[in-house]
């Protein structure tokens, strides 16, 4: 039994959402009743049946939808998927990642025949079945990271490893939160990462570089991250920060459990085995308020988060003007009592 | 020079003489004045290899005093762009073991350094010292225009018109300071221009 794809839409009318399944399993991103960066890097293995970490590259119902959002941010603009000119074996060993995986993953709707260099792609949801060499450019419709991001949820980044840092040099990022591929390509680790507060003082970024550099192959690594987005909306980019800022303003009681949605970001790291670059995809999850509170120990626990993150985060992270808003809704979901430890719900 | 700043903002040094026998020294305005200052600690012979590439400022001083330290080549330049051809024939005609030196304003840096690093040299083995105006260049992370010469904080987008904060986010690729709308959320809320990058 495959997966049944939903028709839906991350703009305009906004008509994204969970099956209950699924917000079964979203990956809910506080494992205690509080928030404050830590190196949370841990061994990317796969997790329970039923999890996002069922597979290690996860398809979900709402793939068809995202694929669909990302042609329509291309088509607007193009700079969002962007690669410099020695980067592109790296993208030959993540398009042989990506099409393993989700072969690997999900065959009734994947799959992936080798001849040598001969190579078979067979994409069911999309409609796709190509057949190319592996390593020529000219036998794909698109560079090869452009080609397999456009069939992959979620944004990847590819850092090319030099001088003992990583750097920017590749990536598909149509899904990100506010941050600008364009701007930072070309930049190392630290500097990429230069506008976050708090986290340089504390040495997360020396340490997280140190671990990273060091991920050796078949042995990938994963984190989570999280922000809050108003509507389903996966374009939440800065070259568009004019249009979609206007929806934080439009937060009031009365919508909260609608509009107010919480994104989590599954990172996880690999080694590519040609390029020895590292690829990091970003994959994104929302859930809205109404759907998260369906579960009582996420509801309280989020309340808690939420009122108690540090002023610079909850600046960082976009939540001042709509916070108190949200945080007086999740109070009445809140009675006080003890949460269990651990993500996943009650 | 900044009071606070943050890791991908750039930082210069102070001009200094690196061993070898090739130097091009990049300078606008009052960026002649580093090398002035730096000439006074150079070996004997040192400007028999050098070249000074040179804008003036507005106020067109310090040609005279750069020509005095008898540098193999002196060339002076209207405005960057005008210089840029002769610059890319310089890097790309270039030897291993140039040494560069740029001073001035943080634009002039910014874009040396930006063709440099296209002719493939190190950024780290460049030599910069910042000299006079704080002007920044910034690109508009929105219609992608680039704005030469801010000095205010908000600042407008002389491309698309959005008014722009100025962050410290510097991209050394495209030499320039991140813009982000500074009122995307509700554009009736015009935060006062202040000079900022004077």
């Amino acid at each position: 039994m495959g997966i049944t794809f939903r028709k839906e839409t991350f703009r305009d009318d906004f008509t994204f959402r969970n099956s209950p399944e699924h917000i079964r399993r979203f990956p809910f991103p506080f494992h205690e009743d509080s928030y404050m960066y830590a190196v949370n890097i841990e061994p990317h293995v796969v997790g329970p049946k039923g999890s996002v970490l069922e597979n290690l590259i996860d398809v979900d119902e709402h793939y068809v939808a995202e694929m669909q959002d990302r042609a329509l941010v291309l088509a607007e603009d193009p700079l969002r998927c962007q690669s410099l000119p020695h980067m592109t074996l790296a993208g030959w060993d993540l398009l042989e990642l990506l099409m393993e995986q989700q072969a690997l993953g999900y065959p009734e709707h994947f799959t992936l025949t080798r001849d040598g260099d001969r190579w078979r792609w067979i994409n069911r949801p999309l409609g796709i079945d190509d057949t190319f060499t592996f390593g020529d450019t000219s036998t794909l419709p698109y560079g090869p990271m452009e080609y397999i991001t456009r069939q992959s949820q979620g944004d990847f980044c590819i850092l090319d490893q030099r001088d003992g840092n990583l750097w920017m040099d590749a990536g598909m990022v149509t899904t990100q939160a506010d941050w600008s591929l364009d701007f930072d390509i070309g930049m190392n680790f630290f500097e990429w990462h230069a506008p976050v507060p708090l986290a340089h003082e504390k040495g997360i970024f020396t340490r997280a570089l140190k671990f990273l550099t060091n991920i050796q192959q078949g042995k990938p690594a994963r984190r989570l991250n999280w922000t809050m987005t108003i509507n389903p909306r996966l374009d939440t980019s800065p070259e568009n920060y004019h249009k979609w800022g206007p929806d934080r303003a439009t937060v009031t009681p009365e919508n909260v459990g609608d509009k107010v949605h919480l994104r989590v970001e599954l990172q996880s790291f690999w080694r590519l085995p040609r390029s020895n670059g590292i690829v990091f995809p970003i994959r994104c999850y929302l859930i809205k308020m109404d759907e998260l509170v369906t579960q009582p120990k996420w509801a309280r626990r989020l309340h808690r988060v939420i009122r108690d993150l540090p002023e610079e985060l909850a600046n960082y992270k976009g939540l001042t003007r709509y916070r108190p808003t949200l945080v007086e809704w999740l109070s009445k979901l809140d009675d006080g009592s003890a949460t269990s430890p651990g993500f996943g719900p009650d | 020079m900044a009071a606070k700043t943050i890791i991908s903002r750039p930082i210069y040094g102070t001009l200094s003489p690196q061993p070898g026998t090739h130097h091009l020294f990049i300078a606008d305005a009052e960026g002649a004045l580093a090398i002035s200052d730096m000439a006074a600690k150079a070996p004997a012979g040192f400007f028999d290899g050098t070249e000074i590439v040179f804008i003036p400022g507005a106020d067109g001083q310090h040609v005279a005093a750069l020509e005095a330290l008898k540098p193999a080549q002196f060339h002076q330049a209207p405005s960057f762009a005008s210089l840029l051809p002769r610059l890319k024939q310089t890097l790309t005609n270039a030897h291993m073991g140039l040494r560069l030196y740029l001073s001035g304003t943080e634009g002039l840096i910014g874009q040396a350094m930006q063709v440099a690093l296209e002719a493939g040299i190190d950024h780290t083995s460049m030599q910069t010292e910042h000299r006079g105006s704080l002007a920044r260049r910034m690109q508009c992370v929105h219609c992608k225009g680039i704005t030469e010469n801010v000095t205010t904080q908000p600042a407008t987008c002389s491309h698309c018109g959005l008014l722009l904060l100025v962050r410290d986010h510097y991209s050394r690729r495209l030499a320039a300071f991140q813009g982000v709308c500074i009122n995307a959320e509700d554009r009736s809320e015009i935060p006062p221009m202040e000079e900022a990058f004077p």
